[in-house]
Parts: structure tokens; C-alpha cells; sequence
């Protein structure tokens, strides 16, 4: 590992005025994944600013029905929090499917965001990669793809964002608070992470020294009927082949409203947008199901090593949205 | 900076690439935590940090000064062995025991999850009671690997404490 300066700030302004003037410098929260990266040799900053104890590890009520959750809770305790599992119960499930326990306590809700590709070629050094080095090609195109992207790639990076929370998040339509150089702003998750186009190297739209504070979760009724599933190669502990974030709202028999997002799939967690306007009004029904799931993954453009996730996401897309409106049936609604 | 490990409080200077693990067993000799992946992994070198279970080979030493520390050789009390650790030998809850440390004081800490009523990915929606039956501890117990596979005597020796 390269040598390393170590710095903690005593407030957010100060951690941000810290990394501005450090070009290569990088913040440091739970680490799970940085830490790795730099033992990789894929990450090599210069100075570490360690942000853990400066965000908010709380979660709160929001005076308009929402949620707001620190930059800092972890992973494990958001899981586990009473309110996110009775009114966002896919938030909670997918931070559940998403890595081990010793992992969860130790991650956090701003890092867990900004955790880069498991890409095997963007993880080692001695591969090219557009991610990790850009212009000197990408070794997946003719590598083991069994894991890389089917939707939004680029002829320069096929990788997948791994993250599982962030696929609920996107469905919740929740919005990262950032603090910056340049000030605060708010930017919905659909819109924090990028499509790799010419610059995978750019994983989301954060500039550098830019903080996340906090996230939002804004009301949703609905939410409450929510699911997260994900299909992997092992019962525990391993990364989305497919997974599926989604939250219904049924009334006599047809779809009023609907969230839903796919993980595992692309270079960002991807709303399901068509899908959803195809589902709005719909009778909630398989048929329904299934039409909307092949009109979002219309757009697949697979390798040959990774083309068996097209029929897998249909069905996980249907299964859950049956999981989910069977629920409504049971209870009578 | 300063470790409060298994009870006594060390003082040390470290490279800030020093990790937790190594800072334990390079620096202070204690040879609990195993090195296994080094990656986050495989949970051999699990600790409870703070309390909570952690990957001690992904924690930056630097980052967590002051921290209170428990390995699995400190869950131990002026030789009477914890009641995890005895269920272990009860059940041959091992064979190679690289991984056992980390197997017991992650379990350690997964039952002080349940005791706080934390689900799983196996707990279904609703329910606010945690029935720590096979499938609950197989999934709780993921992030530790066992390569000699004595999974099917760690899944017992773990159910044996959590009755009592």
C-alpha cells in the first residue's frame, strides 16, 4: 500500500476544505470497501479524511411524512430499524441481502453508495481497464461476464454497480443531500450514479471533495407494500446476478401506482421508468407482468456470458410484482 | 494511540496503513484475530469493535483509536471459558480451528443482534420476534467461512447457547 496521510477533521466544512487541496485524497467512513481497494492497489490516495464521527448517525422523522438518514448509520442498524422496516420494508430487505453482519456494522449509508464495481478486471491491477485506467481497454468484453451489465453499457465498461440498498433507494425515489466545494445540493439517486458512456472511470456525479450528508426518503403510502428480492450464485453473502426492488399500490384488481428498480444489471441501479408507465392503470395481473418486464428489457443489449440474466430478470420482475399484489388479495384490500 | 483490548489498554504508534488486525497481532501480539483473506471476506479475523462484530482486517488501526476491543480469547474470564466457547468443544464445532475464533465471537455478537431484535435476510416481514432456528443462524453466520466445512457442529454449538 502506498504511504498515506490520515487526517480528521472537526466538522464537515473544515473535512471538505481538507479534500479540496488534496486532489488525491479520498474520504474515509467504514472503509469495507476502500480499505480493500487500497490493498488492491486500485485506490491509491495520498490522504485519507476520515468522515465517520462528522455526518449524522441518526434516523429521522420528517415533518412531511419522510425519512432522513445520516451519512453515517450503518448499514446494520438501518436494516434493523423499526420504522424503515414497517414503511420501507424493500430498503430494509435489500440492505439485509447485501454483504455479511461484521460487513453491515462497519459500512455506511453514504459509503455504501459510493462503493465502486466488483468487476474482477476493474479489481486487479494487472488487467486493462477503462474504469480503473482509461483508454487501455476492457478486459470483460472478452473475459468472465457472468456478472457484468446486460442494460446502459458502453463499448468501454460493461460493470455493474454492486450495491443492493441503492436499488431501493432508487425505487424510493430518495434524494443524497451533498455538501461541496461549491456549496449544497440534492441530487436524486436515480441520478447520483452515471451510465458509463466514454468516462467510466466516473462512477457517479459527485465532484471531487464533495460530501454526502445525508439522504432523504420521501413519503410514499405505498412503500409500505414493498418487497426486495435477489437471485445470486449462493444463498448469502455474494453480489446480485438480478435483483428486484419494488412497491405496489393495488386498488380493485388494478395497478393505481408502482415503483420499481433493477439491481445487478447495469453501471447504476436502473429504474425500471418504462415498466412502471406500462403498469400504472394496468390490471394486476401476470400478463400485466410480464409485458411491462419484457418492455424494460427491450432495451438489453447481453453478452454472450451474461445473456441468461434477460429471461432471469423477467421472472424475478414478475415473481416479485406477484409476491407482492398476492399480499394485497390475502388482506382484502 | 491507545487500544483497549480484552481488558487492558494498550498504547502504540502506527503506520496509518496499519489495519486493526495487524496492529493486534504484529504489534501487540495478540494472535486471537486470525489473517485469512485479509479482504472482508472470510471472518476469521472478526472482533467485537466498540461491541460490534467487525472485520478487524478492513478497520485502518488509525481510524479507531480508543476503541474497546474484544477478541475471542478475551470472552474468556480468569479461565472459565465463555459458554460459546465451551459449546464449541461440546459439539466439535471444529476441526483445523483457524477460523474458530472468528466462528465465536461473531457469534457472540450476532446473538447480542437478536437479543436487539435486528431481522435477517431469512427473518420474514413482520415479524418482530426472532425465531433463531437453522436457517437463521446460516444466514447470520454467512461472513464467516469454515474451510474445513464443520458447519453442521458450529450450527448446533451456536443453537445450544442461544436456548439457554
Amino acid at each position: 500500500m502506498r504511504p498515506l496521510r490520515y487526517a480528521r477533521a472537526q466538522d464537515v466544512p473544515q473535512a471538505v476544505r481538507m479534500l479540496a487541496e488534496a486532489p488525491y485524497g479520498a474520504y474515509l467512513a467504514g472503509g469495507t470497501n476502500l480499505v480493500d481497494l487500497m490493498k488492491l492497489g486500485v485506490a491509491t490516495p495520498e490522504l485519507l479524511v476520515d468522515v465517520r464521527r462528522l455526518t449524522s448517525e441518526r434516523i429521522e422523522d420528517l415533518p412531511d411524512g419522510g425519512i432522513l438518514v445520516g451519512a453515517a448509520v450503518r448499514n446494520s442498524e438501518l436494516a434493523a430499524d423499526p420504522t424503515i422496516r414497517t414503511r420501507y420494508p424493500v430498503l430494509s430487505q435489500a440492505l439485509l441481502a447485501g454483504a455479511s453482519g461484521q460487513l453491515r456494522n462497519l459500512a455506511t449509508t453514504g459509503g455504501n453508495l459510493l462503493q465502486r464495481t466488483r468487476c474482477p478486471y476493474f479489481q486487479n491491477i494487472t488487467t486493462p481497464c477503462n474504469k480503473r485506467v482509461p483508454g487501455t481497454g476492457c478486459s470483460a468484453l472478452d473475459g468472465h461476464q457472468r456478472d457484468l451489465a446486460i442494460l446502459g453499457a458502453s463499448p468501454e465498461c460493461v460493470a455493474t454497480h454492486p450495491s443492493d440498498m441503492a436499488v431501493a433507494l432508487a425505487a424510493l425515489d430518495a434524494v443524497v443531500r451533498t455538501r461541496g466545494p461549491d456549496g449544497d445540493r440534492s441530487i436524486p439517486v436515480t441520478e447520483l450514479h452515471r451510465l458509463p458512456g466514454e468516462e467510466p472511470g466516473r462512477d457517479t456525479v459527485l465532484r471531487h471533495g464533495e460530501l454526502i450528508i445525508d439522504v432523504e426518503l420521501p413519503p410514499l403510502g405505498f412503500a409500505a407494500n414493498s418487497r426486495y428480492r435477489k437471485v445470486r450464485d449462493r444463498a448469502s453473502y455474494a453480489f446480485a446476478l438480478v435483483s428486484v426492488a419494488a412497491a405496489v399500490d393495488v386498488v380493485d384488481g388494478v395497478v393505481r401506482d408502482v415503483r420499481l428498480a433493477l439491481g445487478g444489471v447495469a453501471h447504476k441501479p436502473w429504474r425500471a421508468s418504462r415498466a412502471e408507465d406500462l403498469l400504472r392503470g394496468a390490471p394486476a395481473i401476470e400478463h400485466s407482468f410480464a409485458e411491462a418486464a419484457d418492455a424494460e428489457l427491450a432495451a438489453a443489449r447481453p453478452l454472450p456470458g451474461n445473456a441468461f440474466k434477460v429471461p432471469l430478470a423477467r421472472a424475478v420482475i414478475i415473481r416479485t410484482l406477484l409476491d407482492l399484489t398476492a399480499d394485497l388479495a390475502e388482506d382484502g384490500r | 494511540m491507545t487500544l483497549r483490548v480484552d481488558g487492558t489498554t494498550y498504547t502504540l504508534g502506527v503506520d496509518t496503513r496499519t489495519t486493526l488486525l495487524d496492529a493486534l497481532r504484529e504489534r501487540l501480539g495478540i494472535t486471537s484475530p486470525k489473517k485469512g483473506c485479509d479482504h472482508g471476506q472470510c471472518g476469521a479475523c472478526t472482533i467485537l469493535l466498540d461491541g460490534w462484530r467487525s472485520n478487524s482486517c478492513l478497520a485502518l488501526a488509525v481510524a479507531h483509536d480508543g476503541a474497546e476491543i474484544t477478541t475471542a480469547a478475551g470472552l474468556a474470564v480468569d479461565g472459565t471459558l465463555h459458554p460459546m466457547q465451551e459449546a464449541f468443544v461440546e459439539c466439535d464445532a471444529f476441526q483445523c480451528g483457524y477460523c474458530t475464533p472468528g466462528q465465536i465471537v461473531s457469534a457472540v455478537g450476532m446473538l447480542d443482534e437478536v437479543d436487539s431484535g435486528w431481522p435477517s435476510a431469512v427473518t420474514a416481514a413482520g415479524d418482530v420476534e426472532v425465531v433463531l432456528d437453522e436457517a437463521e443462524i446460516r444466514e447470520r453466520m454467512s461472513g464467516n467461512i469454515c474451510r474445513c466445512a464443520a458447519y453442521a457442529n458450529i450450527v448446533p454449538a451456536i443453537a445450544r447457547v442461544a436456548r439457554r
